[in-house]
């Protein structure tokens, strides 16, 4: 079997008012379906140790989590080494109830921004309130960087996970740089 | 800018993180129906300054759609409604009577 690499190579970036670094393969598995019913939740806090994360939020801790999606889909994280066994355990959980888990890993990109500029890297590129108010700890939000979708959550202070498409990481890479130039500061938080 | 709340994610977000869709509660005539029900369907449609209802989905977001009910003059967004009914939801209605008393829309007022 061919070695799984990630999108970038885990390329890093530091020359600018944040950092940029293309985080390792990480397990992703979509889940479609109800997400009141018993049979998605026992699957879903089943294969992570978490929490339902409520509507708009993630419940992540390492590279664990539940991150809610919409209200019939959820974002499932965990090892990328343990998506098979995990997926295993998340079918025969779901039993007849429908929904559908897969492993959607290889079709993603992860990125963190971090420092004390990324909640600027941020801004200027998606269309969100990022103000301390509006956007914290917990939340999780779907929307877009510049041109391409993507869906972010601060997992810790002043750090942001970026998901986007595998095909548009080199895009959002180059994005997240441009607007984390040297100088750049618009200072507004 | 229109400003839209999409109500099956509760997520706000200016109008490029969502797609327009057009014209709000339109009746299909497909197949069997008359040339006038059709021509009707396919072409004609409201082109009102002030109060319009239109469906809008949340394409980068959780991907839904729904309606939206704003002013095409100052682009205030009156609200947002889910997309599975016929008709804006009575409280939606008047609300917008508070801020455009008399307006109408097709059948809805
Ligand atoms: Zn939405």
């Amino acid at each position: 079997m061919s070695k799984a690499v990630s999108a970038l190579g885990g390329v890093t970036w530091t020359d600018g008012i944040a950092t940029v670094h293309e985080a390792p393969l990480q397990g992703m598995i979509t889940v479609r379906g109800d997400l009141t019913s018993k049979g998605v939740i026992k699957a879903a806090t089943g294969a992570t140790g978490m929490q339902m994360p409520a509507q708009g939020t993630a419940n992540c801790n390492g590279t664990k989590g539940l991150c809610w999606m919409s209200p019939d889909e959820l974002l499932v994280l965990c090892a990328y080494g343990d998506v098979a066994q995990v997926l295993d355990g998340m079918r025969a959980a779901l039993g007849d109830q429908h929904g559908l888990a897969v492993d959607v890993s290889d079709a993603r990109a992860l990125f963190r921004v971090a420092g004390k500029g990324a909640l600027e890297v941020m801004a200027k590129l998606a269309p969100v309130d990022f103000r301390p108010s509006a956007f914290g700890h917990g939340m999780f939000r779907r929307s877009r960087l510049a041109q391409v979708p993507a869906a972010f959550w601060m997992q810790e202070d002043d750090a942001f996970h970026v998901v986007c498409f595998r095909s548009q990481a080199q895009y959002v890479f180059d994005l997240l740089k441009a607007a984390g130039q040297k100088g750049s500061e618009v200072s507004i938080f | 800018m229109l400003i839209l709340t999409c109500p099956c994610c509760g997520q706000t977000g200016e109008e490029t993180e969502f797609h327009a869709g057009g014209e709000a509660h339109l009746k299909r005539y497909g197949p069997g129906s008359s040339d006038i029900e059709f021509e009707g369907y396919m072409f004609m449609r409201e082109n009102p300054k002030g109060v319009h209802f239109e469906r809008w989905r949340h394409v980068y977001g959780c991907g839904k759609w729904f309606h939206a009910a704003r002013c095409t003059m100052t682009l205030e967004v009156f609200g947002t409604y889910p997309a599975q009914t016929l008709s804006p939801p009575q409280e939606l209605r008047d609300k917008i009577s508070e801020k455009r008393p008399g307006w109408s829309w097709r059948d809805f007022a």
